[in-house]
C-alpha cells in the first residue's frame, strides 16, 4: 500500500534530504574506515554514521512519522540515545584489544632484541 | 517486596519503555513487558551498582547543548578529514588527561561523549591515578585538548555528579 500520497510536498523534500544527508554521512564514515592508515586512526570514521548519520535519519523518520500522525514520535529519540550509549562499549573492547596486541607485540620484539645482544 | 522488585525505577522505565516501543497497551505485551522489566531488575541488582547522585539540570542541560554542538562540529572536521580536504599533514596521537573525576556514573558519561565525537576516542583510564588516554585523529596541540576536555566537559560533570 502506498501512503506516500497522503504527505505534503514540503514533508516529502524535508525527509529525503535529511535521508540523503544522513546517508551521505554514514558513507564517508564507512569510506573513512578504508582509507585510514592505522588502527587507531581507522576505528574513528565510522564515529560519523552512529551519531551525525544517525541522527538525520532519525530526523526524518521524526518528521515523516509526525506528519503522518500514525505513532508517537518517541522511538526515533530512543534509538538514537541507545546507539549513543552502547557504541563505547564495543569501541573500549577493541581499542583494548589493539592496545594488549601492541604491547604484546612490543614486548616480544625486546625480548628478541636483548637476545641477539 | 524487595526480592521482587529491588529496583523499582528502573523495572517501571523498562515497561514504559517496552510498552512504547511496541505501541500498544495489550494484556499481552503488559505481561511480556512486566516480565522483562522484572528480569532487568534482578540483573542489576545482581550487578550491585553503586549509588549514583545526579544534580544541577542546569549544567546538565548545558552539557547536552555543548556535546550536541562538538559532536556535529567534529562531524565535519572528520569528514573533511577522510575526503582529504583541507590539505595540511594530519598526525594522530594520543594525549594523557589527568582527571579530577572519580564517580562512575560521571566517568560513563565522558566515556560516552568522547566517542561519540568523531576524532577523539576512549582507550584507558586508570582508577588509581585517574589518567586517562585518549586517542585524537588531528593531533595539533596537546595542551589545547587537556584545557577543552577538563574545562568544557570535566568541569560540568563535576558539578552534576559530585
Amino acid at each position: 500500500m502506498n501512503r506516500t500520497a497522503d504527505i505534503p510536498a514540503w514533508a516529502e523534500i524535508v525527509t529525503a534530504a535529511l535521508v540523503l544527508l544522513g546517508a551521505t554521512i554514514t558513507l564517508i564514515g564507512a569510506f573513512g574506515l578504508v582509507r585510514m592508515k592505522t588502527f587507531y586512526a581507522r576505528v574513528h570514521p565510522p564515529t560519523l554514521g552512529t551519531t551525525l548519520g544517525t541522527g538525520c535519519i532519525a530526523m526524518a523518520s521524526i518528521v515523516y512519522f509526525s506528519v503522518l500522525q500514525t505513532r508517537p514520535v518517541l522511538h526515533e529519540v530512543l534509538l538514537v540515545l541507545f546507539v549513543l550509549v552502547t557504541t563505547p562499549v564495543t569501541l573500549m573492547l577493541l581499542v583494548r584489544a589493539a592496545l594488549f596486541r601492541d604491547e604484546a607485540k612490543s614486548e616480544a620484539g625486546e625480548a628478541s632484541s636483548s637476545a641477539i645482544e | 517486596m524487595t526480592w521482587l522488585l529491588p529496583h523499582p525505577l528502573a523495572s517501571a522505565v523498562l515497561l514504559a519503555l517496552w510498552l512504547l516501543l511496541n505501541t500498544t497497551m495489550s494484556a499481552a505485551h503488559i505481561v511480556l513487558g512486566s516480565a522483562v522489566a522484572l528480569a532487568g531488575g534482578w540483573a542489576l541488582h545482581a550487578l550491585e551498582p553503586p549509588k549514583a547522585r545526579i544534580g544541577r539540570p542546569g549544567a546538565i542541560l548545558r552539557l547536552f547543548s555543548l556535546v550536541f554542538a562538538d559532536i556535529v562540529r567534529s562531524n565535519v572536521a572528520v569528514a573533511r578529514i577522510v575526503l582529504g580536504l583541507g590539505g595540511r599533514e594530519r598526525t594522530s596521537g594520543f594525549v594523557n588527561i589527568p582527571l579530577d573525576l572519580r564517580d562512575p556514573y560521571g566517568l560513563a558519561a565522558l566515556a560516552c561523549i568522547i566517542t561519540s565525537t568523531p576524532g577523539t576516542l576512549w582507550v584507558k583510564h586508570d582508577p588509581l591515578t585517574g589518567m586517562l588516554t585518549i586517542h585524537v585523529l588531528d593531533l595539533i596541540d596537546e595542551g589545547d585538548w587537556l584545557r577543552t576536555l577538563k574545562g568544557r566537559y570535566e568541569r560540568l560533570l563535576l558539578e552534576i555528579f559530585e
